[in-house]
């Protein structure tokens, strides 16, 4: 296999990292402000145990995005430029909304005050369904094809990025994560925040399921090619099966292995429709970005692939490592009181 | 209006933003680190008290610094996507090294450290907080050799088939002298940010709590811990600012006549200490204050005998090298960065040497004067660390990838050839979203900082609860929870 390949299937690997762990990040901020709204109890309680299932992870699963840019920089820096440029204002909303999300999940808990924490809701809310509507978007844009033109730039239109596939897309993504999210809530949680994202989950599972289907089926239709088919299956298979669990109250390890895995066949699916190609143009075939034309030199692949084998491993371990330490279920009524200073000095 | 102006306010301002946070971040974790020893060697409170203390302010402003990271890296992209397409072979694998070798192991090992409290035993959870320190070092180390080779290209050749720059040499790269002196520079320069923002806290509450127990057992020894390792960076500064300039000297003459305002190429020149002038010109210039030596002292190391180049003269050289163009950074900002830069550095150094004085044999000082000092010596390396890096940035003016006058020569870029093609309306958008935005923040990560300083340590952080191993047959609560 040539490197560039090669980095192609890390690529997409980051990639794949990336949205099956932030993807629940997502999903949990996307649900929080809906926990404690049936259940007895302290309902700031309760949202603050949704929250803080991805506490000592979400910071971690979002580093998979960083490595993903920077090797999309170092891999395929032809890919970079265009697609960055390119895609200026919906990257702008995401940056924005992550921007948001990162602040507004490390400071709530600054401040013991209804106000400061609504504000900081509003900045995870935000942060979550914005990025989790877009990356969507963006990615069924590209798949879809960009008018790139000879000299490799791209003058975008509103329909390049808003039409009915990519709000599919965004719909697919967002319904996918925030089902994620619901059956990650259901397998850390105990209690009535655990009744809670079952109930979430048992909605969501077959609106989500339909939109995914519907996307994974109209990008196979449109752009796959036979071998592609079967990444589809999967990720419908694996999708049924997390919903078959979710109705029949089964095992909620099993569920959330089962859209972790829709998760990654989607991304799979894109980038595998998407291969030689890293843009497609829409203007002219020819002047579509490839593995072959927007690629590093061999030596530069040479280097990351080593740096890559190296590290990844170690990175999988010790993030694998996290979750194990931090794997006991928690619930509305352990977590321990607010520590945040008031408004004001006393 | 010109999109050139507009990308580069826009990198200017978020960059400069983005250098608020990191110094701090990267000072902090170790000294954090130091503090969790000393508590987990000698198990005295005072020390748990204040690793938690610190470690809360720290998560304040290593949020922000997270938050920023990621506009610097999508930015390259957005908005110098020839930049990008021109270097990327080469600046993409330090960018891309710096996520997968120690971004991870930071962010990972600091969830680890921040929830691990009663879940890890206690030396694993030391461990974590060091690999944090570690780990954040390495971070820096992985954007300044990408910095660096745009001071000074190495390792890379250019390839007129694809017209771009190459990598050959990856060692090269990462051995680049520009690069380890400006490491050791920008790292001294968060060690001193730190043990002054250490210092001056604890300096404030030592008058403050100057009658009780803690200000014995807790601020003082924070102070001295501060005070020792700001008045370290600040020698330390010197000293390899001193390596960094010798460097610039030869490698980017041109940076270093602006920054002394050196019109014509002379022997021996007087290093100047003010200057006015009407235009930021070199004809307008009048040097009113000049200190004989200096200048030849920091240029190579000796007292005379020292010819720097010009102004004027380097232009006619880079044209003729280069081409028709205006080579000549703005004489203005460089020449007073560079002054502002040192000026704030002078003051961390005389406060430490100011608190160690009265902090010495175990007194415990009470003057008004010096707690204010305390806090207004806070913002003095974050200014400095500013300067330095609008002074470096600024100073490689009209250079993205600045020429190595021992290099392959057809290895460089100018801004304007680097930007990329959006109209000035789409970049101004994003200027003023992520200029309000970052302003917003601004003003609650100060008010929190602040907030939390003044609280103090927490009543609540006095006793440390013990580790506990989760069980199988129960569960035990987060120790702390957003």
């Amino acid at each position: 296999m040539a490197l560039h390949d090669f980095w192609f299937i890390a690529l997409a690997a980051l990639f794949v990292g990336f949205f099956v762990l932030e993807g629940f990040d997502f999903g949990i901020g996307m649900l929080m402000k809906t926990f404690g709204r049936v259940a007895k109890g302290d309902r700031e309680q309760h949202q603050r145990a949704a929250l803080n299932t991805i506490g000592p992870v979400w910071d971690g699963n979002e580093v998979w995005l960083i490595t993903a840019g920077g090797a999309m920089f170092a891999a395929f820096p032809g890919m970079y430029a265009t697609l960055f440029s390119g895609l200026y204002l919906p990257l702008l909303a995401i940056l924005v909304s992550m921007i948001l999300r990162i602040c507004a999940i490390e400071w709530r808990g600054k401040i013991d005050d209804p106000r400061w924490r609504q504000w900081a809701d509003l900045g995870i809310a935000i942060g979550s369904w914005v990025p989790a509507v877009l990356w969507g978007v963006v990615f069924a844009a590209l798949v879809r094809g960009l008018p790139v033109n000879a000299d490799k730039q791209i003058h975008l239109s509103f329909t390049d990025v808003f039409n009915p596939y990519t709000l599919l897309g965004g719909l697919a993504t967002a319904g996918l994560f925030a089902f994620h999210g619901a059956l990650f809530a259901r397998l850390k949680t105990e209690g009535a925040v655990r009744d809670d994202a079952t109930r979430f989950a048992a909605r969501l599972a077959l609106p989500v399921t339909a939109a995914v289907a519907a996307f994974g089926v109209w990008t196979q239709l449109a752009h796959g090619n036979d071998w592609t088919w079967l990444i589809l299956g999967f990720a419908i298979v694996s999708q049924l099966s997390a919903v078959m669990l979710v109705l029949s109250k089964g095992g909620d390890g099993w569920a959330f292995t089962c859209t972790a895995w829709t998760v990654a066949a989607v991304v799979i699916l894109l980038f595998a429709v998407l291969y030689p190609n890293l843009i497609p143009s829409t203007l002219n075939p020819d002047w579509s970005l490839t593995v072959l034309n927007a690629s590093s030199t061999p030596y530069t692949l040479k280097i990351m692939s080593w740096a890559a084998l190296i590290f990844a491993p170690l990175v999988i371990t010790y993030q694998a490592w996290t979750y194990w330490v931090f794997r006991q279920r928690i619930s509305a009524d352990r977590i321990p009181a607010p520590i945040g200073l008031s408004r004001r000095p006393t | 209006m010109d999109p050139l102006d507009v990308s580069r306010w826009q990198f200017g301002i978020t960059t400069v933003y983005h250098f608020i946070f990191v110094p701090l971040t990267i000072g902090l974790a170790p000294l954090i680190a130091v503090m969790q020893t000393v508590w987990v060697i000698t198990d005295n409170p005072a020390w748990y008290r204040l690793t938690r203390f610190f470690g809360k302010l720290f998560l304040i402003n290593f949020a922000l610094g997270v938050a920023t990271g990621i506009v610097q890296e999508f930015q390259f992209g957005m908005n110098w996507s020839e930049y990008s397409r021109f270097v990327g072979d080469v600046f993409g694998a330090p960018l891309a090294m710096e996520g997968l070798v120690a971004f991870f192991f930071e962010s990972t090992f600091l969830g680890l450290w921040i929830f691990g409290w009663t879940r890890l035993p206690r030396l694993v959870h030391l461990a974590c907080i060091w690999v944090v320190a570690v780990a954040v070092n390495m971070s820096a180390f992985f954007i300044i050799a990408a910095n660096s080779w745009m001071q000074h290209p190495v390792g890379a050749r250019y390839n007129p088939e694809t017209g771009r720059a190459e990598l050959t040499s990856i060692v090269a790269l990462f051995t680049n002298n520009t690069a380890t002196a400006a490491f050791s520079h920008a790292v001294t320069g968060a060690f001193l940010t730190a043990g002054t923002f250490v210092a001056g806290v604890c300096a404030w509450w030592l008058v403050r709590a100057r009658e009780s127990d803690e200000a014995r057992t807790m601020y003082r020894p924070a102070t001295i811990l501060g005070c020792l390792v700001a008045l370290a960076a600040a020698a330390g500064l010197g000293l390899t600012g001193d390596a960094q300039g010798k460097l610039m000297f030869q490698q980017q003459p041109m940076k270093m006549a602006s920054a002394e305002s050196l019109c014509h190429t002379e022997t021996d020149p007087d290093f100047s200490v003010l200057t006015i002038g009407t235009h930021n010109n070199c004809d307008s210039v009048t040097h009113l204050i000049e200190v004989p030596y200096v200048l030849p002292f920091l240029a190579e190391g000796r007292f005379d005998g020292v010819k720097l180049e010009g102004v004027k003269d380097l232009q006619e050289q880079y044209q003729t090298k280069f081409g028709p163009g205006d080579y000549r950074p703005n004489l203005f900002v460089t020449y007073w960065a560079f002054r502002a830069m040192i000026g704030f550095l002078a003051v961390p150094g005389l406060f430490a040497l100011v608190a160690l004085w009265l902090t010495r044999r175990g007194r415990i000082p009470d003057q008004r004067w010096f707690a204010w000092f305390a806090l207004l010596v806070l913002p003095t390396p974050f200014l400095a660390n500013s300067a330095g890096w609008v002074f470096t940035e600024m100073g490689r003016q009209p250079w993205v990838v600045v020429p190595n006058p021992t290099g392959d020569q057809m290895i460089r870029l100018t801004v304007d050839q680097g930007v990329s093609g959006h109209s000035a309306g789409v970049v101004l958008t994003s200027l003023i979203t992520f200029t309000a935005l970052y302003a917003g923040l601004a003003v609650v990560w100060f008010w929190l900082l602040s907030r939390y300083v003044v609280e103090g340590p927490l009543e609540h952080d006095s006793e440390p609860a013990p580790p506990k191993p989760p069980g199988d047959d129960e569960i035990a609560p987060l120790s702390f929870a957003y």
